[in-house]
């Protein structure tokens, strides 16, 4: 789950990381009166998930109230990275002198989490990484030791500070270690952390991506009602009942169990020349209500033209997935052509519940894909 | 798993020791369990919130294999029981994997039974459903397989494709390795690196799903994602075929592509 801007600087300020001053406002008015409360140049940054928001023209800085209300009005309603904004977030404009980078993440490759810093900040890391890797200090964490202050020094000297700026910067990047632990981040990054030209560190911009497969331990972001501004209908849909689905751009529906499966379906059929709306995946063991819901979401993507359901049961039961699709039929009517690959567990029951509605079914995944993309190209009816 | 022939010798479920299961006796821990039994194995089912416990119960009682199927453990408690694991010489499959099977030998897994045949292509991959379907696709054709192994769907998990090439390198029943990967992470690009560089003895082909998959979004494995520009299929593929593995465009073609290969006496 990746927290917004202004959630992350509150875990990072509760942690004793110096943030800059600032509020969340949710009309222009309210950014008018916190740029006043703060009486300085301020910076009016939209509140979306997502990197790369000043580059995409999402943070305005102004220099009065007035303005601060202009640029928020701006901003408010307005799309930036085709992400609704919400809320914007008013902050004092800090006086920059260089700007670092921070981060915890984890190494996928050495199966720990790593200290990643630069002394050139508020760039795409991983363009600096490609580009300059000799700019970038990694430092593998050892899981049961953990993140030690001295490591913290190290990379506080190797960025090029010494004396008291060392021991300042070390003791950031430990409260950073402890919020990266404490929230079980994916990602936790300060981008840029400035040194102010007073020679202070500020984290001037942050991001907290949270395990989602750990928020059981952080029930206080379970509902959070702004995720929906990022989320398509069906993507929420399919949040609500647990269905793991990712909209695309194409008009070819596709439910599928087992993410593999479904990945290498999507890949068929683009092989094929056809272009896939979404990726759908039931999950092992669907029950026939999963698989109702599941075409409910695929069936009310407008871009939708036809659907294929791509089957391989295991755990699976082709006869759940077969009374699932009649289920769908009876409830939501199928509206929309649909190509049935089904094989696997009780695969002789699925096919004989579905040919005796009329349903067509198919045993191969390939000729399946070539007969769904035929389908798409002839306008689906 | 009892029904392929699989010995197992203890079940443990806390507060049901002293029952029963398909007349397996229920113990309450792991090392009780692993007593009675002479076990050298685990594979556990438990739900995520629980399943760090469970794989720390069975390193504690020494167990030298442990299989993981539970989906959705914390990267954060995974990168613990790696590291012991990895410390103590344990082999840890998964988490988030369908297990491991030795053809007509022994599975310690959900996998259907009957998509496998007994043969000579080790399978390793990071999806379960896919490895059914490339499996049946091998076995239709006649390569039956040796032992089929799937790695785990998640960030962290405990073998690399490299840690099983190095398994299928010294099996004398595997002749013909398939690595079934997907995006996100590297340990696609690492095995190509090996292959190439330790000249891997035996013919290998790959198949890598998500070509179609946009940057930033989990396709279905929590391991499956691509983030900023790492990870991708493209990079895997390319890394692949830089190392002289054949990529099949699409599952059926992995059996195909190893056919050949063993054709020409490889």
């Amino acid at each position: 789950m990746r927290l917004f801007e202004y959630e992350a600087k509150q875990v990072f300020a509760k942690y004793g990381l110096p943030t800059p001053r600032g509020f969340l406002a949710k009309t222009a008015k309210e950014a008018r009166e916190f740029a006043s409360l703060i009486n300085a140049p301020v910076a009016v940054k939209s509140q979306i998930p997502v990197a790369g928001r000043a580059k995409a023209g999402g943070i305005l800085f102004v220099d009065s109230p007035a303005e601060a209300e202009k640029a928020a009005k701006q901003l408010l309603g307005s799309e930036v990275k085709g992400i609704k904004v919400l809320s914007v977030w008013v902050e004092e404009k800090i006086a920059i002198k260089k700007e670092l980078y921070f981060s915890i993440t984890v190494d996928r490759a050495n199966r720990c989490y790593v200290a990643v810093a630069s002394a050139e900040g508020g760039v795409d890391i991983e363009e600096l990484a490609r580009t300059s890797p000799e700019k970038i200090v990694k430092v593998l964490i050892d899981p049961v030791y953990g993140f030690r202050l001295y490591h913290a020094r190290q990379i506080a000297k190797r960025l090029g500070y010494t004396e008291n700026q060392m021991t300042e910067l070390a003791s950031i990047f430990l409260k950073h270690y402890r919020v990266a632990m404490d929230f079980d981040a994916e990602l936790a990054e300060m981008n840029p952390l400035v040194e102010t030209i007073d020679g202070k560190f500020m984290a001037a911009d942050t991001r907290l991506i949270i395990d989602d497969n750990a928020l059981f331990r952080h029930q206080e972001f379970t509902s959070r009602p702004m995720e929906e501004a990022e989320l398509t209908p069906q993507e929420l849909q399919a949040q609500k009942t647990g269905l793991a689905y990712v909209k695309l751009d194409g008009d070819v529906g596709i439910i599928g169990n087992g993410a593999g499966l479904v990945m290498a379906t999507l890949d068929a059929i683009q092989l094929y020349d056809g272009r896939p709306a979404n990726f759908l995946d039931v999950g092992g063991g669907a029950s026939a209500d999963m698989m109702a819901a599941a075409l409910d979401i695929v069936l009310s993507d407008p871009n939708v033209k036809v659907v294929f359901i791509n089957i391989l049961g295991g755990i699976t039961r082709c006869d759940e997935v077969a009374n699932g699709i009649l289920e769908a039929q009876k409830r939501v009517g199928l509206t929309k052509p649909m190509v049935i690959r089904l094989v696997g567990t009780n695969e002789e029951e699925g096919r004989r519940i579905l040919t005796d509605a009329g349903i067509h079914v198919l045993d191969s995944m390939e000729e399946a894909a070539q007969k769904t993309v035929e389908l798409s190209k002839s306008g689906g009816d | 798993m009892l029904e392929y022939g699989t010995q197992i010798v203890a079940g443990m479920t806390p507060g049901k020791g002293g029952t029963s299961v398909h007349r397996v006796p229920v113990y309450d821990s792991v090392q009780e369990a692993k007593d009675a039994g002479d076990a050298n194995a685990s594979i556990i089912f438990v739900p995520a919130p629980f399943a760090t416990d469970a794989a720390f119960e069975a390193l504690d009682a020494g167990l030298k294999t442990i299989v993981i199927i539970t989906e959705h453990i914390p990267v954060r408690d995974a990168v613990q029981v790696m590291y012991r694991a990895k410390k103590e010489g344990v082999a840890v499959i998964g988490p988030n994997t369908p297990g491991i099977l030795t053809v007509g030998e022994c599975k310690l897994g959900i996998m259907p039974a009957h998509v496998f045949k007994q043969g000579v292509v080790g399978l390793a991959s990071r999806s379960g459903t896919l490895t059914y379907e490339i499996a049946a696709g091998l076995s239709a054709r006649g390569l039956g397989q040796s032992t089929c192994i799937g790695l785990g769907g998640d960030p962290i998990v405990g073998l690399s494709f490299i840690d099983v090439l190095r398994k299928f390198e010294r099996d004398e029943q595997t002749k013909a390795v398939a690595l079934i990967g997907e995006i996100g992470g590297n340990f696609e690009e690492q095995a190509a690196e090996f292959i190439a560089t330790e000249g891997y003895s035996k013919p290998v082909a790959a198949f890598v799903a998500g070509r179609t998959a946009p940057p930033g979004k989990r396709m279905g494995h929590a391991g499956a994602i691509i983030m900023g520009n790492t990870g991708t299929a493209a990079s895997k593929i390319e890394a692949f075929k830089r190392a002289g593995v054949s990529v099949a465009e699409k599952p059926s073609d992995v059996a195909k592509l190893l056919a050949d290969k063993l054709h020409q006496g490889f």
